[in-house]
């Protein structure tokens, strides 16, 4: 996909995710928003998988350990086929649905139920050291949260992944500085995170987490360094609407319904933009 | 009981698990700077492709566990009972139950095992708690017959458990040839005057203390309750109607053991009085493990005089 269709696609799920908030009035609104472009790297530009080969023993392995930003993650898995967007639309946070708050096996494309914040790395370790002893070309990608780095197994899981070098496996770290709280500095300071995973033994690389084509260029870029990599995504918690963005309280606010209107029209302007270039 | 060497549930594991190597091509263990603690030190020798070694770092290491499984892998998890149960608790929740990876637990120096190390090795509540998890299933097994019969089921079951062994040398309660069925228990001495449920080391105490009983004129059932989850129902049903008297065993705090279990099956049937002999709710006092079982009334002594207690008063 180029770079105008994937910047069109990430507007056009944007306003999916955005519209299923707020009819459903349940959501993580301004986590899904922060890391929308990364997803969207991930899904049209650099995981090896479809619905029918995710299960392959060396197709790539995705985990989202920042579970709760699970809708844009429902909206894409519907566009790329795994899941159907009329039932998503429809049962989204209802009764006995399979798609909730957090991800679940029970989704198609999901491989882990994640949700409990510093499971996801340690989940990747194991896949990726798994790759490793069965020699597959499998690469494994986990994104985390900033805020999730207070989470002590992270960094358990951080250093079993240098000890076994496990150069297979890529860590992105959505950082937009924001957690439910307030700044992550004034809730617990994980800044300079370049520096922690450098020094537990990560090659790390810092990237705009908002432009797709860069996300794209370092997802794919062939790791020869023998150690994990670290990606820190720099992005803006509630990115494309503007009343959403850079806001802790857009955490997991839904929109009012002057809002959602705005924030409708604000996408539709960015999309035709886009059109016009 | 038989009188064949006494071998510890280590010894047999390590072994079964040597055995196991050569038919599955995906059995590893996990360990956590415990691999002599666990026994495995000739194991890990032998087969160091089959071997991962977590450091000190027990939440990681059921979580890595689960990543394996998920990638195939069929990984055993060694860790000191009172940390792989508790400090992992919420990683052998998420990542092993609700994924339903295909990860054995092993919680080993279980109970009062480490005796004078005290109360925070000490392992006296992992059955509450993992019995309280959904789709983990918990076992202890009671003699050397028994955990091989168990760990060769465990291998080729995909689901997740959680295995409570011990550390020192296990008593035989069964032969070579025992059987294990999961969701069963087990009679194993038939008697009509009251039924004695036990578990692990506890069970060959609880056998001992019938035979005592018998010279005394009280006819004891005695019941190996093993696979704690899946539990026998149908069983426990059974016994709390042909009872009226029905005591369990367990090297574990009064609360939320086998003894809770078995309360849920006797409760049906407002019948049977239930006695529940175990740890008090309070850190366990210190001394050998043989000097705490008899403070707590939990030797075949104590077990013995409990139930004299309850028929005779």
């Amino acid at each position: 996909m180029d770079s105008l269709s994937l910047k069109k696609k990430a507007i056009q799920l944007r306003k999916r995710t955005w519209q299923l908030i707020y009819r459903h009035h349940n959501g993580h609104t301004g986590s899904d928003l922060s890391c929308t472009d990364i997803l969207v790297a991930l899904y049209y530009g650099v995981l090896n998988q479809t619905p029918d080969t995710f299960e392959d023993k060396n197709s790539d392995t995705y985990i989202q350990s920042k579970g709760h930003a699970v809708e844009i993650w429902y909206e894409i898995l519907a566009d790329k086929g795994y899941i159907d967007q009329e039932d998503l639309d429809r049962r989204y946070s209802t009764f006995n649905s399979p798609y909730i708050g957090h991800p679940t096996t029970d989704v198609k494309g999901m491989e882990f139920h994640t949700g409990s914040l510093g499971h996801g790395l340690g989940l990747g370790v194991g896949v990726a050291l798994a790759a490793k002893m069965d020699h597959l070309k499998k690469r494994t990608f986990v994104l985390m949260g900033d805020g999730e780095q207070a989470e002590g197994s992270v960094w358990e899981a951080a250093m079993a992944a240098s000890n076994y070098s496990l150069d297979n496996l890529t860590a992105i770290i959505d950082h937009n500085d924001l957690q439910i709280t307030g700044t992550t500095d004034s809730v617990m300071r994980s800044n300079p995170l370049s520096n922690k995973y450098e020094a537990f033994g990560w090659d790390a690389i810092e990237v705009n987490g908002n432009n797709i084509d860069a996300l794209v260029d370092v997802l794919n870029k062939p790791n020869n360094t023998g150690k994990p990599r670290v990606i820190i995504a720099n992005t803006v918690k509630g990115k494309g609407i503007t009343v959403a963005e850079n806001r802790a309280d857009w955490h997991h606010k839904i929109p009012t319904k002057e809002e959602y209107q705005e924030g409708l029209q604000e996408l539709d302007t960015q999309l035709e933009g886009l059109n016009n270039d | 009981m038989t009188k064949e060497e006494k071998l510890s549930a280590n010894t047999v594991i390590a072994d079964t698990l040597d055995k196991a190597t050569k038919v599955d091509p995906n059995l590893l263990v996990v360990t956590c700077d415990s691999r002599g603690s666990a026994g495995l030190v000739n194991f890990t020798n032998a087969h160091p492709d089959r071997t991962v070694e977590m450091g000190i770092a027990e939440q990681n290491a059921v979580t890595v566990a689960a990543g394996m499984a998920h990638a195939g892998k069929h990984p055993f998890v060694f860790s000191p009972a009172a940390f792989l149960a508790m400090r992992s608790i919420e990683q052998v929740k998420v990542d092993v139950a609700f994924n339903q990876t295909n990860v054995k637990l092993i919680g080993i120096s279980g109970g009062n095992s480490y005796t004078w190390l005290g109360t925070t090795y000490h392992s006296l509540n992992d059955v509450a708690i993992t019995r309280a998890i959904p789709n983990l299933e918990v076992y202890q097994p009671c003699d050397q017959y028994q955990t091989r019969a168990l760990f060769n089921y465990l291998l080729t079951s995909p689901r997740p458990a959680y295995v409570r062994i011990g550390k020192r040398k296990l008593d035989n309660v069964y032969h070579e040839d025992f059987k294990f069925e999961p969701g069963k228990a087990k009679i194993i001495r038939k008697g009509k005057d009251v039924c004695l449920i036990s578990v692990g080391e506890m069970l060959y105490f609880t056998l001992q203390a019938a035979e005592k009983l018998a010279k005394n004129g009280i006819d004891a059932e005695v019941v190996d309750l093993a696979s704690i989850k899946p539990l026998d129902a149908e069983m426990l049903d059974k016994l709390a109607q042909e009872f009226n008297q029905i005591v369990t065993v367990e090297e574990h705090d009064l609360i939320n053991g086998i003894g809770s279990a078995v309360a849920v099956e006797v409760a049906k049937f407002g019948h049977a009085k239930l006695t529940i002999l175990g740890f008090p709710d309070e850190p366990a006092i210190q001394g050998t493990q043989d000097e705490v079982f008899h403070y707590y009334g939990l030797d075949s002594a104590g077990i013995e005089k409990a139930v004299e207690d309850l028929l005779t008063h």
